[in-house]
């Protein structure tokens, strides 16, 4: 049943469509426009020379090794992230689930992570893995593990991977716990009324029944990985050692705030706008509009 | 709602616009000195707006200096410039090739008639600010340079002598060993800063090119060179000493510098400037001493170079000439030997007239803070050449971090020296092509 509002005219719709419409145009469609207009110019950071080049930016990127390695190093840390997060995300969902003492002590517990801020989470970290100040960095340490995130890249891209999933995963946690709550007791008392068992159960049963969150999941945690770990990965190493955890958006940050090349950097951006405009065009055609979102 | 303020807020303007013409100019500065430093400027600010009626200054604190640079910047795009922004050092070559968008120094003194003579400055600090024909771009304001700091009570504990800093590379080496086996400190030897230091300082005190094109001052076309032996040998003796646990690379910028506030390290290389910190919170006997120098590429260190920053005027549509009087009033009175000699006594940057030191002197700041004299005479060995005037290329904020990326690649075992200079010029030269094409057209 659908229901609707008839208005008289076109003035008082308008109106009220009209604030959403500010928000978009003001903060996502006039900054997009200049980003895509920088693109295609050659400029510099004062606007004092404003040249057209065409794709000589687009060009320039992807001619530019240290670009390649950027892109590369965000694909192994969207998936990396993704997956940690979804995997432990499900996991507890799937032990919140049970009946248990003290269940709801747990589910909200498990939560609060989501609440803290970035910073907040990449000072918490260092205070554990810093290998000077670290609480647990210095144990690795005199345990004769040769740990220092500040100058091993591989260490480094550990480190922001677990820091950025952290707080992922009560995100995850809340939505697959949702899922498996509207899977109908039925189903499940009938499968193990047909003998099947545990994991089996879980597998054959649970998991298709949660694909649809995990779809939606899955997009939203490569969208998250991909911009929101900007503040853990500047509080933790800043890109470095190296440019071992520079990803993309550090890197369109750091090209653009701080080398002021306005013009590579809005080329970056706008190839990263592209990649999330693909990743939202995939979500809408496998999962239609009817998602949790 | 919001169109009634607007109204409201358009007719009182209109009234006050009478009493806005008469009020003196607000010449807006923006700077990035937060802490105790922000509160000295503020004192300066204050002094400055007392002691005449026709100028009021408004000190801006608008973030680090990276933020303020690029605040400016956008303000400058909007029309809405501050009067006076502080860019630091290594922004100078963005602000030099800033065109219409700022007043070199040198035409604001011609337009407003202010007496600010380029022969007050010491030659180090001019010339970093100046242009290639020796006219004055920015106003010189907090400016320190490195050297070596060195805790005495570790010196004395592995058995050297605390009066008597290394003075040589090797001497360095030796130094840092006696301290590790003595275990006089838990590293040896650790850096602040450590592409400004062992790259851009170490080329000039050697008297090496940094860059072709005279370190970049005769042109946006300039190359790096700091691939030369001199600079791989040094970097490769670092690299060196952290395998041998002797130095401890602890970051970028300034991130290091606990390890020396609290006594972990016996050595440290930093800016002069560090003075204030220290002799807040150190709890040993310290000392600075002149950056160390390699006996096989010079026998007599040349000058170092400055860093800190210095301030800019900004233009912006409708700007009028008593706005500028103003701003040069107000330069010109930071440039005042007492301002100058106060701002240096109470921060730890050196004082960049020669006036201001010499009032230093005379009220005995010198004698009574042992070592405040020594980056001074750091900066002032003569004469000042190509390579030691300072660095003037574009995006040199961009150029240290590639180098101290390559530097950091190399700690970690997948490359030599050599390999990760040449990395660091190949794709440092990048950058310079790229600022040179946005310059273009």
């Amino acid at each position: 049943m659908e229901r609707r509002t008839i208005f008289g005219g076109w003035l008082l719709p308008a109106a009220l469509v009209l604030p959403q419409v500010a928000v978009t145009v003001v903060f996502f469609l006039l900054p997009a426009a200049e980003a895509i207009y920088s693109s295609v110019t050659a400029t510099d950071a004062f606007g004092l020379h404003i040249r057209f080049v065409a794709a000589a930016n687009f060009a320039a990127l992807f001619a530019d090794k240290g670009y390649l390695g950027a892109l590369g190093r965000t694909a192994v840390f969207c998936a990396l992230v993704t997956a940690l997060s979804l995997v432990l995300g499900l996991l507890l969902a799937v032990f919140a689930d049970r009946e248990i003492r003290g269940r709801t002590l747990y589910r909200t517990l498990l939560i609060w992570p989501y609440a803290v801020a970035p910073a907040v989470a990449a000072v918490l970290w260092v205070f554990m893995m810093h290998p000077e100040v670290g609480l647990i960095g210095r144990l690795l340490n005199r345990a004769g593990i040769d740990w220092d995130y500040t100058l091993n890249g591989a260490q480094a891209m550990a480190l922001v991977v677990v820091a950025g999933a952290w707080t992922q995963v009560s995100y995850n946690f809340v939505f697959f716990l949702a899922g498996l709550q509207s899977i109908p007791r039925a189903v499940i008392e009938a499968a193990r009324i047909d003998g099947a068992r545990g994991f089996r159960r879980f597998r054959t049963i649970v998991l298709p029944l949660l694909m649809p969150t995990t779809l939606f999941l899955l997009i939203v945690n490569l969208v998250y990985a991909a911009f929101e770990t900007f503040g853990t990965i500047m509080a933790l190493t800043r890109g470095g050692p190296g440019q071992a955890t520079e990803t993309m958006v550090v890197k369109v940050y750091r090209d653009g705030v701080i080398n002021l090349d306005l013009s590579g950097s809005s080329a970056q951006s706008v190839i990263l706008m592209l990649l999330v405009v693909g990743l939202a065009a995939l979500q809408f055609r496998f999962l239609g509009r009817r998602t949790l979102a | 709602m919001q169109r009634r303020t607007l109204l409201t807020g358009a007719a009182a303007l209109a009234l006050a616009r009478p009493a806005l013409a008469a009020a003196p100019p607000k010449i807006l500065f923006w700077h990035a000195m937060n802490g105790v430093l922000g509160d000295e400027l503020n004192k300066l600010i204050a002094r400055f707006n007392s002691s005449q009626k026709t100028v009021e200054v408004v000190g801006v604190f608008k973030g680090g200096y990276p933020e303020t640079l690029t605040a400016a910047i956008a303000a400058w795009r909007a029309g809405q410039a501050p009067h006076l922004v502080q860019v630091f050092d290594v922004g100078t070559g963005s602000m030099v090739a800033a065109g219409k968008a700022v007043k070199d120094l040198w035409q604001l003194v011609r337009e407003t008639g202010a007496p600010i003579r380029p022969a007050n400055y010491i030659a180090s600090v001019r010339g970093y600010y100046s242009l290639p024909d020796g006219k004055m771009a920015s106003m010189p304001f907090n400016s320190s340079t490195a050297v070596m700091w060195y805790n005495q009570d570790a010196f004395e504990k592995a058995g050297l002598d605390p009066a008597k800093p290394p003075a040589t590379w090797p001497e360095v080496v030796a130094a840092a060993s006696q301290i590790a086996l003595k275990q006089a400190a838990k590293y040896a030897i650790t850096t602040s800063w450590p592409t400004w230091i062992h790259f851009e300082q170490f080329a000039a005190i050697h008297n090496l090119p940094y860059a072709t094109a005279s370190d970049g001052f005769k042109g946006l076309d300039a190359r790096l060179l700091i691939d030369h032996p001199a600079f791989v040998a040094n970097l490769q003796r670092l690299l060196d000493m952290a395998k041998a646990g002797t130095f401890k690379y602890a970051g970028r910028d300034n991130l290091p510098d606990p390890l020396f506030y609290s006594g972990q390290a016996a050595i440290t290389f930093n800016s002069s400037a560090a003075r204030g910190a220290l002799v807040k919170s150190a709890k040993f006997r310290f000392a600075e001493a002149y950056l160390p120098y390699d006996p096989q590429v010079i026998k007599k260190p040349t000058n170092s170079i400055i860093g800190g920053a210095s301030l800019w005027t900004m233009t912006a549509p409708r700007r009028t000439h008593a706005e500028y009087k103003a701003v040069a009033a107000f330069l010109r009175f930071l440039g005042e030997p007492q301002q100058d000699a106060e701002w240096a006594a109470a921060t730890g940057y050196v004082p960049v007239t020669f006036a201001g030191a010499a009032l230093l002197k005379k009220r005995g700041f010198f004698e009574k803070n042992p070592g405040t004299e020594l980056p001074i005479f750091q900066l002032e060995r003569l004469p000042v050449t190509d390579n030691s005037r300072g660095i003037r290329l574009g995006n040199m904020a961009q150029l240290r971090v590639i180098i101290e990326e390559e530097w950091e690649k190399a700690l970690g075992g997948q490359q030599n020296a050599k390999q990760a200079l040449t990395a660091a010029v190949e794709r440092g030269n990048a950058v310079l092509r790229n600022f040179e094409r946005s310059m273009a057209g």
